[in-house]
């Protein structure tokens, strides 16, 4: 039973740290896609954020300049779709593709030429990382059958950018549903020139929009870089923005069951680790490939309109200019 | 000159609106030439002209959209600059858009304030927004439910909505953009109540419209626009319908077409019992039957959105049969034997679509290539394996000889040519064939006056030499002068028909707002003057 | 709005030329920014792509693998979409090549084989793209997301099939086994040898005539078939489509499938051709570079060869630069790619406006001198 409760708790503390970055690049891209512009460029700005974060702690030795870093480049990348998407009306999705491809290349070329380590940054240690936290009482409840173990293992003991992205879904939700921006976002999103006719500029709005994005995706880079590893890895983000933009779709654009599909799609990785070469009952060994294609798998199909409907917010990947 | 003499007249007061000079273009275009315009405080003014006769320019640069090349605002006797929706709003300048600018996921309530906001929290806004939404509600008559979605009132409620936008920010002028081409008769009553009830209480209303009647019945001035030039100012008082039709187009309109009295021979299109449910599962069209005859034209009135769109589709084979059957040349369609436009087209069926633009024809391509539209499987145009484009474009320059399209050249892209001479190719490709059953969607939409009597004529000949045509158009008076029998639409449904030698505007006006079947006197649509 | 529209030669000529030229501007700051010497860097890769024999052959067999890639976005893309998922449907279609090619080497040469192979490649490329095809088709979800869904799975498909069923046995590394050598495509050393011209030793094979071959294919399908003029007026207004009874749907699956096809021909390249085996991960993000190349190419056939032609005279160039500036890596490639995707695609609008002021400009000036 106890070995079942240790397996359980640290499949799921696995979940936590895998989902991190899911949900953090899905907030971002809620922001952005809610407010019309389709953003694949999750990816890109997630790995130019961790290059940035790591070859700044590197150099400085701070792990928050380093997540300071992460969180302008990734706002500039941002900027750029921003400024081909709004300002000159190009195809967001060319523009995301653009913008993960610059990121994969630049982060390389960039670290080879300033670290010589063939595209990878040194190793942190120390400050220049995020370490975990352990929450005031940890310890102390930690014999507590059950509850204790879930508190200790499961809830203490992350770094701080993991309670950063577990706070930025309520955070987004009131953004979102509660306040003044979060409606005019939405109604961007869904008419962005009945937004315009009330005396709302539409660019602004949507740069708002693309500039919170950017502030998500940097901060996921740098927990990639600073605070789940130790150094940037050419390519580590690996898909992750991808997966992140599947969760928002399946999660149908709303912070909420993002959140829970970013759980999922967390937690399959997190098996798929852990089944690793352990043959199931019943079934047998489950490949690992089926595991990681399953989110992909998943938001295909319901994407077909095989488990609910997903409604886009209806102006999205239009480019709003005021000629009609 | 004239604007002149109003000048001194209202100099007690200053206008709501004096617009002095404006000069716009679009490349070289000229859209708005010296336009002078000035609103009397607390009336209703009209604006009337053609299409592209410049008024939407007009008021686009009064509510911020463009910015006007040269040329001076006055609003309130202060000269303003106006660079954006903002500043207009600030100007106290209202706008409700021909198509509503409401986003149909919020509710009514968010709907009003959506940049309006008093407070950087929601559930502030809200509050305050409320109890002003129900003091305007209140004070100018203006009902609705503020926590209804939007998107599922009904269109008239929307515009009220939109209204009460306006009211809500401030608006002492307000601009109404052709407000009544979607309502029915009793929705544009409703409207014009309003319109009143806010010129009582000082509010300016600019209306924009090309429908005269609209003019005579509701407006205190009216100032026509040609060409993008002011034509005249008016006293409504002063003035008629026929006054205004002749400044409007700059010469008598020829309303009349030359044609025999129709011979109706055997039926050639049938639709029976046709009914069509939108993927909501509203009844778009409801159990409609009708009959084309060999020798007639058939027009369908209606105010549009009453399922005329989805009655050519469903004839032209572009929707499925749902219900019901459509029986062509002998031929029975239902939903077991469906067809697609092509199959129809192989029964001798012609349809010029509604909308040359979103159907008719592509933009991008060349001439010859909308030329065979529709007709691209065709032996004639094909060889075995690939396309024979030089017959394409034999066909289409004779296509353009027959039918005087200019310019004749068949490389040119579509989107170059004039209105008039886009639906020409349209005509011209659907006619040149002879085909026994003809559908024409608003012959004459967007068509310069030369023109329209050109297509009018070869809709007539089309008839004259046996076979059958179906005319839907929103011009009471083409209908009236070009069809031979006429239906009205409402709803989705028949809802009755008349010869055209019987019909007047007035028996049409009643039926199109479903007020028809009672006493013609019951003039529940005052606007039918 | 304006009736006097920028002649075609400025519009296709003129303003992609720009559009190039600005992002070769930007790689050359990111060159400096690294320390090195832009100038030197191009006339490495320039000597690097066509300075000797053995260089223009890598050169051209990269530029094989873009014009299939290229085309395949060509083709979608005139049907009004996006087929992101060129990499996906080119990874699954070298399986359908190879899974023909070992069930046939052994009794059959290469000019026997080449039919089937292109016949499995094609149809498995093609069955890739189906999918995403019909969802949007029919279920109305959109093929942007789904290719980009489906590249996932083809990678995860086929490290499954190339860990568990194709591995040559007693292998360690993930790769199937080597196609018997008369299965092989000539390369064109070989070609050329028949005909007494000895040329430098390079992975180019046969499959460039392919390319050339699908080139022309594409440009008569497109416009001088009925199917063509079906998919150009879908991509263009596809309630016009319907108006002119094609069947809009169908026409969006058989697009997608020839585009899928046409990726899977990187398969004839690479499986066939220059590995003569399936193995991990071969298509290398040729297919994600098909973009660039189409948007380049301004999705002609013309347009695309020239493209693939800098874009392989890139990869080749790049291969040189890191070998000879070893602070520089190919990766400087995947940065010009990203910029030209970002200038040639989504800023493409961006200097058309000053090209049109200043060609009214230049335009007015020649109307007075004229008078």
């Amino acid at each position: 039973m106890s070995d079942f409760m240790l397996i359980a708790v640290s499949t799921l503390d696995a979940t936590i740290r895998v989902s991190t970055p899911l949900i953090l690049c899905a907030m971002a891209g809620l922001f952005s896609e809610r407010s019309g512009i389709v953003d694949i460029g999750l990816e890109g700005k997630m790995l130019a954020g961790a290059f940035a974060a790591a070859a700044i702690a590197a150099v400085t030795g701070s792990a928050w300049l380093g997540l300071g870093a992460a969180i302008s480049v990734s706002i500039c990348m941002a900027l750029l779709h921003g400024f081909a998407c709004i300002t000159h009306k190009g195809n967001q999705v060319v523009s995301g593709l653009a913008i993960n491809i610059l990121a994969s290349g630049l982060t390389v070329t960039l670290g080879i030429a300033w670290f010589h380590q063939g595209g990878q940054t040194p190793l942190l240690s120390g400050d220049a990382r995020f370490f975990s936290i352990d929450l005031p009482g940890a310890l102390a409840v930690a014999d507590i059958p059950v509850l204790g173990t879930i508190y200790t293992q499961l809830i203490s003991g992350h770094n701080a950018l993991v309670y950063i992205a577990f706070m930025t879904v309520p955070v987004t939700w009131w953004l979102v549903y509660q306040t003044r921006f979060g409606l005019r976002l939405r109604a961007v999103g869904e008419n962005p020139q009945a937004v315009d006719t009330a005396g709302i500029s539409v660019f602004w709005l949507r740069y708002r929009a693309v500039i919170c994005a950017g502030l998500l995706c940097g901060i996921a880079g740098a927990y990639l870089s600073i605070a789940q590893n130790a150094s940037f890895i050419r390519e580590m983000s690996a898909g992750k923005g991808y997966i992140a933009l599947a969760a928002l779709i399946f999660g149908k654009w709303r912070p909420k069951t993002a959140l829970l599909a970013c759980l999922l799609f967390g937690f399959l990785e997190a098996l798929t680790v852990r089944l690793e070469g352990v043959p199931l009952p019943l079934i047998g060994e489950v490949p690992a490939q089926l595991m990681q294609a399953t989110p992909y798998i998943l938001t295909v199909v319901l994407l077909a309109g095989f488990i609910g409907k997903a409604i886009a917010p209806k102006s999205i990947g239009i480019p709003y200019s005021k000629e009609r | 000159m004239l604007s002149q003499d109003n000048t001194s007249q209202g100099a007690a007061r200053s206008p709501a609106i004096d617009l002095r000079k404006i000069n716009k273009s679009f490349g070289p275009v000229k859209a708005n030439k010296d336009v002078d315009l000035i609103v009397a405080k607390g009336s209703i003014h009209g604006i009337i002209g053609e299409n592209g006769a410049g008024k939407s320019t007009l008021m686009s640069i009064l509510y911020g959209f463009y910015e006007a090349d040269s040329g001076e605002i006055w609003v309130n006797g202060k000269l303003t600059s106006i660079h954006s929706s903002k500043d207009a709003i600030t100007t106290g300048i209202g706008m409700v858009h021909q198509h509503f600018m409401l986003i149909d996921t919020f509710t009514v309530l968010e709907n009003v304030m959506l940049g309006a906001e008093q407070s950087s929290s929601l559930k502030q806004s809200k509050k305050s927004a409320r109890a002003e939404l129900q003091r305007l509600s209140t004070e100018f008559g203006l009902a609705v439910d503020p926590d209804a979605m939007t998107g599922d009132l009904a269109v008239g409620l929307q515009q009220r909505v939109e209204i009460l936008k306006a009211l809500y920010r401030g608006a002492e002028i307000l601009i109404l953009d052709e407000p009544t081409g979607v309502l029915t008769p009793q929705e544009v009553q409703q409207l014009f109540d309003i319109l009143q009830a806010l010129r009582e209480r000082g509010v300016s209303v600019m209306l924009i419209t090309h429908k005269l009647q609209e003019i005579i019945a509701i407006t205190d001035e009216v100032t026509v626009m040609r060409g993008g030039t002011m034509v005249a100012p008016r006293e409504t008082a002063k003035t008629n319908k026929e006054e205004l039709a002749e400044l409007m187009v700059g010469r008598k309109v020829l309303l009349r077409v030359d044609k025999e009295p129709a011979k109706p021979q055997q039926v050639l299109l049938e639709a029976k019992n046709l009914t069509l449910l939108d993927s909501a599962g509203i009844a778009r069209l409801d159990d409609v039957s009708l009959q084309v005859r060999a020798g007639e034209i058939l027009g369908i009135a209606g105010v549009s959105g009453n399922g005329q769109t989805e009655l050519l589709d469903v004839l032209s084979g572009i929707s499925a049969v749902q219900r019901g059957s459509v029986v062509l040349n002998g031929v029975n369609i239902d939903k077991n034997n469906v067809l697609n436009a092509k199959d129809f087209r192989h029964l001798s069926l012609g349809h010029v679509a509604e909308d040359r633009h979103k159907q008719g024809m592509v933009t991008q391509f060349s001439a010859r290539e909308c030329a065979i539209m529709g007709f691209q499987d065709e032996p004639e145009f094909n060889g075995r394996l690939l396309m024979d484009n030089a017959a394409v474009t034999e066909h289409c320059a004779s296509l353009m000889q027959q039918f005087d399209v200019r310019p004749n050249n068949p490389h040119l892209k579509a989107a170059n040519f004039s209105g008039g001479n886009q639906q020409k190719l349209c005509i011209a490709r659907e006619i040149e064939r002879q085909p026994k059953v003809l559908l024409v969607g608003q012959p004459t939409r967007g068509v310069d006056i030369g023109a329209i009597e050109f297509i009018h004529q070869q809709i007539v000949s089309l008839r004259d030499a046996g076979n059958a045509v179906l005319v839907v158009s929103v011009e009471l008076e083409e209908v009236m002068s070009l069809c031979d029998r006429i239906v009205v639409m409402f709803e989705g449904r028949i809802v009755g028909e008349m010869a055209a030698v019987d019909a007047d505007a007035q028996k049409l006006g009643l039926l199109m707002g479903n007020a028809g079947g009672g006493d013609s006197d019951n003039s529940t649509t005052g606007v039918v003057s | 709005m304006s009736n006097k529209t920028l002649p075609t030669w400025i519009d296709v000529g003129v303003i992609p030329l720009i559009n190039v030229c600005l992002a070769f501007l930007v790689s050359g700051f990111v060159i400096l920014l690294i320390g090195e010497s832009p100038l030197e860097a191009v006339q490495w890769m320039i000597t690097g792509a066509f300075g000797y024999a053995e260089g223009i052959g890598y050169t051209l067999y990269y530029t094989t693998n873009f014009i299939f890639t290229g085309l395949a976005v060509a083709v979608a893309f005139h049907a009004g979409l996006f087929n992101i998922g060129g990499e996906g449907q080119a990874y699954i279609g070298g399986l359908g090549v190879g899974l023909m090619c070992m069930s046939l080497d052994s009794f059959m040469p290469w000019w026997a084989l080449i039919p089937f192979a292109i016949a499995a490649g094609a149809a498995f490329g093609a069955a890739w793209a189906f999918i995403p095809a019909y969802l949007q088709a029919y279920r109305g979800s959109h093929v942007v997301i789904t290719t980009i869904m489906f590249n996932f799975i083809a990678s995860a498909l086929m490290v499954y099939l190339l860990v568990n069923v194709l591995i040559e046995p007693g292998s360690m590394s993930p790769q199937s086994r080597v196609l018997a050598d008369a299965a092989i495509l000539p390369s064109m050393k070989d070609v050329f040898a028949v005909f007494g011209v000895n040329i430098a030793n390079s992975p180019l094979n046969i499959a460039l005539f392919l390319a050339l071959i699908c080139c022309v294919l594409v440009w008569l399908l497109l416009w001088h078939t009925r199917l063509g003029y079906s998919i150009r007026m879908i991509g263009f207004n596809e309630q016009a489509a319907v108006y002119s009874g094609i069947n809009t749907r169908r026409t969006i699956v058989i697009t997608m499938c020839i585009s899928g096809a046409l990726a899977a021909m990187v398969g004839i390249n690479e499986v066939m051709g220059a590995q003569g085996r399936v193995l991990l991960d071969y298509v290398a993000g040729a297919g994600f570079t098909g973009i660039a190349v189409s948007l380049m190419g301004r999705n002609h056939p013309v347009g695309i060869i020239i493209a693939s032609l800098l874009f392989g005279a890139l990869y080749q160039g790049g291969a040189e630069l890191s070998f000879e500036v070893p602070s520089i890596t190919r990766d400087l490639v995947v940065v010009i790619q990203g910029l030209v995707i970002l200038f040639c695609g989504a800023l493409s609008l961006m200097i058309k406006p000053t090209i049109e002021k200043l060609f009214m400009k230049f335009f007015a000036a020649k109307e007075r001198a004229n008078v």
